[in-house]
């Protein structure tokens, strides 16, 4: 199929935040001092990329979102192995592009403000570019190990960016615990692409979603093989995507620079897993275990997460806790066939979720703290962040016309149809949501000031004191943010989302709008009931929540406040009592005692038997002439007995 | 055979005479001829040092334009160099002078000239008795490049046994802790195995009439006075040890930590790689129909060695000694590559081997490094390097991530290459070999989270940085190498892949049930269908 799309052009998105990277790390000594390029290389590179994007978007578009022809390279071919590396380019990726470079470009932008006057400035924005080149990379790429070399990646840059403070402590465990407990999902992956390619020979994405998924149709591959493979993808989404028992690692991950939280751990790479999966989309669905596994796992970590996030005190927290849940609702949306309606959410989700995170990081350059229990009242000294704020979580709550109403709706439309009870938790989950997003816009902009934070030693901000709207560059990104945190929803309308992510699939389908007034009403009261809730508990403080929390509602609060004793269980449970200090320590006495000591014992026994054997070999001259006439007797006694 | 310049006796016999001739320097500070003056520095353990480097440094050379020049189209072993040495044949053998290299050992030779070129230059500041220092280090290379490149067994043995000597004293002499004990401990332990492989050898050139192991045929060994499962066993026991695999592990913690830096990286970097050259090279060979049916039992001992090797590194407190551990660990996925007896999986283990010479052996520099100057190896004593030394906490945290397997650099490649051509085989054990990787990435970032980074302490002030030349270079070297093979493997990889595939050939003739993947079959039959 010829293309009018250069190849090259289409490796240059990818090509421009690398270059960015190589770039501020050669200059690096220069830019440490002089570090005010570094961001400049960075913004220039990936508007770069964005503008690319957006032109290939436009194509794709024309092509009803079916894929754009590339040759395909090879990378390793040994015996039976051929790895390719080639580009899949599709309505899906397109908008994957469009939606990373963009959110990237406007973070970058936000960030020459947020991390002004920093020490590791340039370190930064070239950890940022290494961040967009690998995200991008992820999804640009047509074949499975090379996508999980990129999916490995882009956990590289989450790594260096939660820990980019490393002189915290909290900073550096939150890295090492991200790293970890990602990479405990991506061993599925792992073994999920080992495992189709030792029974299906191929590593080549386009060719197990269409001629492997037609093969166990027709009987040719075992049904099992199929399955064993979508739970692989599965565990390797529900690690990076942070969905239950694996999402313990996001809300410490907060400990990252809050612009690193809104573009890699809301935005982009969290979903990077809803990308796989539906990446993998002809694969889930041939695969009803592998389905309903994460629809449950979604609406479960929905439901989960919004009820732990009610009780957070730090606003990132909050954040990362909703995080969690939508992304809980991508995933169910996957598992309940809902295709289109994920990736729409992924797309709403990202916008309004960065353009709150932005929100919270210019709240915190104000007050020097994350902690909701220090601020209030700021509503009038930042207007322009409280104003968009609050549009971000207008949309987060799903509240019409904004974009967010359109996609969550979508998707709640296809539950119903789909799974009833999943319908149910997802609703409760909806309204959680609307109450937590209120509670938090309640406690940090309302009531009256309560003072802020201390500056940290090599911290931002100003006088906390008097916190005041943080700098052009911080705010304009926030007004930019909230034209697609209310606008996006609109592309709905004509079903044009849907039908380019649909093309993507084998067998694409026209996308049409949805719309169902039941479930229109059922959101919207449910919605309505959130805000409510919260203003009346936390602004009128109808409910005294301070004597709930010490009487009956006691053992609740301690639950949720415990994170549901998730970091407890697995952290100190399994990992430090039961791995560490039990089974490892075990092995390693037996190492050092048992096997060590027992070897030794061999050369003892050894050197022993040397011992006896060197009385005879002692240097005295007298007794070796002694040995000698002796044995001398005995070979003449010898040879005269039994020769003669 | 034999004709042409005898390349290979050079290149194995050049750092030997570099040996010779750091050992002939006169002993005191001396005035060199006038010609010489301008050439050589005055005291001997400038020289020596020089010398040092620029025998290693020409042996490097050697290698690479042999590597540049290797055929890749043609088969068998290339420069071969042979003479008739021994013959016995009115007692049936034959012992040849004779070597050569094929897709197997060209990478390592290549490997052995790299680390011990980068062995000399971390030694720069040696000045205890830097002559002999020198001398035993180009030994060593001598003794690593004659078992890589020999063809017949007698010499192979006599080149295997030849490394125990410079290895011992540089323990011994250089080394720090308990290095008597440790550098002990090494020679009794590899000895123990040589006794074994020694007796293999023999009975496998007396019965095949020839110690040439171009010429060995399994059938031969039929009548040989041990059986060819025994023969296989007493040879594995040697290899076994030097590779090595739980449980005769134990000599290389002890010999690690407490060997001088150069002796470890030239201990992780090669001397362990003859191991896993010696079980493709002579056992997987030699005696394909024993080796195919033992790959359940070595396919087990493999994913043994890699959790245990691994859980017992996450226990570790000292930094060297947590590198040393991860070694038995990633050792086993050689191991484990080999079991699955097809090209894929010996690929990914020769793979291993070069890759983790270079990363364990980078990891071993940066860790001698920092020892240097904060005097302590201890994790728990260190903490926020980064704040001081921050080039130097940044080549640490890239070696670390290059041991945990992360992609785009060298590791990667090998693992997964491995873990494709073992899965088919031996699936549990390959699952439980994938555990291995999630334990890396725990003893890896729980070390440098606790070295590296943290709040800034004040000991550290006044450290220096990477500053002089012969610490840069190495560094850069081994950066370089190992993101060169993350992102385009198949420079080595194609490489190894005409060595692996008559062993996995020769394999196939007896075994022929090896499907490393299901392969295109299915696919090619749901696109017909």
């Amino acid at each position: 199929m010829s293309t009018p799309v250069s190849e090259v052009v289409v490796w240059l998105i990818l090509g421009l935040p690398v270059a960015s990277f190589v770039l501020i790390a050669a200059l690096y000594p220069v830019l440490r001092r002089y570090s005010a390029p570094a961001g400049w290389i960075a913004m220039i590179t990936v508007g770069g990329s964005l503008g690319i994007s957006v032109w290939l978007l436009m194509e794709t578009i024309n092509a009803a979102g079916q894929p754009l022809g590339f040759e395909t390279h090879e990378l390793v071919d040994v015996g039976s192995l051929l790895i390719t590396i080639g580009i899949r380019l599709d309505g899906l990726t397109a908008v994957m592009m469009v939606v990373v470079t963009a959110v990237s470009f406007l973070v970058q932008v936000y960030s020459t403000g947020y991390m002004h006057g920093d020490r590791g400035y340039a370190r930064y924005f070239a950890y940022m570019s290494l961040f967009t080149a690998a995200m991008l990379g992820l999804v640009l790429v047509d074949n499975l190990v090379v996508l999980f070399a990129f999916w490995e990646l882009v956990g590289l840059a989450s790594y260096l960016l939660i820990g980019f403070w490393f002189h915290k402590p909290a900073a550096a465990a939150a890295a090492k615990k991200a790293f970890l407990v990602t990479r405990a999902g991506d061993l599925g992956l792992l073994a999920a692409l080992i495992f189709i390619w030792v029974r299906a020979g191929t590593l080549d994405i386009a060719t197990i979603n269409t001629e492997i998924v037609g093969a166990v149709e027709l009987g040719l591959l075992g049904q099992t093989t199929l399955t064993l493979f979508a739970v692989g993808l599965v565990a390797g989404a529900v690690g990076k995507s942070a969905q239950f028992p694996l999402h313990i690692w996001l809300p410490d991950a907060m400990e990252g620079p809050t612009p690193v939280s809104a573009l890699i751990h809301a935005a982009t790479m969290v979903v990077a897993g809803v990308y796989l999966l539906g990446r993998f989309f002809p694969v889930l669905e041939a695969s009803a275990t592998a389905s309903d596994l994460i629809a449950w796992i979604g609406v479960g970590t929905a439901l989960g997460a919004g009820l732990v996030a009610v009780v957070q005190t730090d606003i990132k927290r909050v954040l990362a806790y909703s995080t969690i849940s939508q992304i809980g609702y991508m995933m169910f949306a996957l598992g309940t066939g809902a295709y289109a309606a994920a990736f729409f959410h992924l797309m709403t989700h990202a916008f309004f979720k960065a353009l709150l995170f932005l929100g919270a990081g210019s709240v915190n350059h104000a007050t020097n703290t994350f902690d909701m229990r220090r601020m209030g009242g700021l509503r009038t000294a930042m207007p322009v962040t409280y104003l968009t704020f609050v549009i971000g979580a207008l949309s987060l709550s799903g509240v019409i016309p904004l974009a967010g109403f359109w996609s969550k709706d979508e998707i709640l439309i296809e539950a119903w149809d789909h799974q009833r009870a999943i319908f149910a938790l997802a609703l409760v989950a909806s309204g959680l949501t609307a109450f937590y997003m209120f509670r938090a816009i309640v406690l940090t902009f309302h009531g009256s000031y309560r003072g802020g934070g201390q500056l940290e030693p090599g911290g931002h901000g100003g006088d906390a004191a008097h916190p005041h709207e943080s700098s052009w560059s911080m705010r304009g990104v926030l007004v930019l943010l909230a034209v697609p945190a209310v606008a996006a929803g609109f592309l709905t309308f004509g079903g044009e989302f849907q039908t380019w992510v649909l093309g993507a699939l084998p067998h694409p389908k026209e996308g049409h709008f949805v719309f169902d007034l039941g479930v229109f009403l059922a959101s919207t009261i449910v919605a309505a009931a959130g805000i409510g809730g919260a203003v009346a508990v936390y602004q009128l403080r109808l409910i005294n929540v301070a004597a709930l929390r010490a009487g009956r509602l006691r053992p609740v609060y301690h639950a949720l406040e415990s994170k549901l004793y998730m970091d407890l269980l697995v952290e100190d449970g399994l990992v430090r009592r039961f791995f560490h200090g039990g089974l490892a320590r075990a092995m390693a006495r037996v190492d050092e005692q048992g096997v060590d000591r027992a070897l030794d014992g061999v050369w003892h026994a050894s050197f022993e038997a040397g011992r006896w054997g060197r009385l005879v070999q002692n240097g005295q001259v007298q007794m070796m002439a002694v040995a000698l006439v002796a044995g001398g007797v005995v070979v003449w006694g010898a040879v005269v007995l039994f020769w003669a | 055979m034999g004709e042409g310049f005898p390349i290979l006796s050079v290149l194995v016999f050049l750092p030997l005479a570099g040996a010779l001739l750091i050992a002939l320097l006169p002993g005191q500070r001396v005035h060199w001829p006038a010609v010489a003056v301008r050439v050589l520095p005055g005291d001997q353990q400038a020289s020596a040092k020089w010398i040092a480097l620029a025998f290693a440094f020409a042996t490097l050379v050697i290698a690479l334009v042999l590597f540049v020049l290797f055929d890749r189209a043609g088969s068998g072993f290339q420069f071969t160099d042979t003479f008739l040495w021994v013959s016995a044949q009115d007692v049936g053998f034959d012992v040849s002078y004779a070597f050569g290299v094929d897709g197997l050992s060209m990478p390592l030779v290549l490997l052995t000239g790299l680390l011990t070129t980068i062995a000399v230059l971390i030694s720069w500041r040696i000045n205890v008795r830097p002559k002999e220092y020198f001398a035993w280090l180009l030994v060593l290379e001598t003794s690593v490049l004659g078992v890589f490149t020999s063809l017949d067994l007698i010499f192979f043995f006599i080149f295997w046994e030849l490394e125990l000597l410079p290895m011992f004293f540089l323990i011994n002499v250089w080394g720090s802790g308990r290095r008597s004990y440790s550098a002990m401990k090494f020679v009794l332990f590899t000895f123990f195995g040589s006794a074994f492989m020694l007796v293999g050898f023999l009975v496998m050139g007396v019965a095949a009439g020839t110690f040439d192991m171009r010429e060995i045929q399994e059938s031969a060994l039929a009548g040989a006075v041990l059986p060819v499962p025994a023969i296989f066993a007493f040879i594995f026991l040697a290899f076994g040890i030097k590779l090595p695999v739980v449980p005769v592990h134990t000599w290389l913690p002890d010999a690690h930590t407490d060997a001088p830096t150069a002796a470890s990286v030239m201990l992780a970097g090669v001397l362990l790689k003859m191991g896993g050259y010696g079980i493709l090279r002579l056992l997987f060979t030699l005696m394909p129909e024993t080796a195919a049916a033992a790959d359940v039992a070595l396919a087990i001992l493999a994913a043994v060695s890699i959790i245990y090797g691994a859980v017992i590194t996450v226990r570790q407190t000292d930094l060297k000694r947590l590198v040393a551990y991860s070694s038995v660990s990633h050792m086993g996925f050689v191991l484990l590559g080999v079991a699955g007896l097809g090209v894929v999986g010996m690929s990914g283990a020769a793979m291993q081997l070069v890759t983790h010479g270079l990363i364990t052996g980078m990891l071993f520099v940066v860790v001698g490094m920092i020892y240097d100057r904060t005097h302590t190896r201890q994790i728990s004593a260190m903490r926020g390097l980064a704040h001081y030394l921050p080039l130097l906490s940044a080549m640490l945290v890239f070696a670390g991530l290059a041991g945990l397997g992360l992609p785009a650099l060298a590791g990667f490649v090998s693992e997964v290459t491995v873990f494709l051509g073992a899965f088919g085989r031996h699936e549990p054990q390959t699952a439980v070999a994938l555990i291995g990787v999630l334990l890396a990435a725990g003893y890896v970032l729980w070390a440098l989270q606790r070295s590296v980074f943290g709040p800034r302490d004040e000991r550290w002030r006044e450290l220096q940085d990477v500053r002089a030349w012969w610490e840069f270079l190495p560094l850069g070297a081994l950066v370089s190498l190992i993101v060169l093979l993350g992102v385009y493997p198949s420079v080595v990889l194609d490489v190894f892949e005409l060595g692996v595939r008559p062993i996995a050939e020769g394999i196939a003739v007896v075994q022929p049930d090896v499907v490393e993947s299901e392969a295109l079959e299915v696919a090619r039959l749901g696109r017909g269908g």
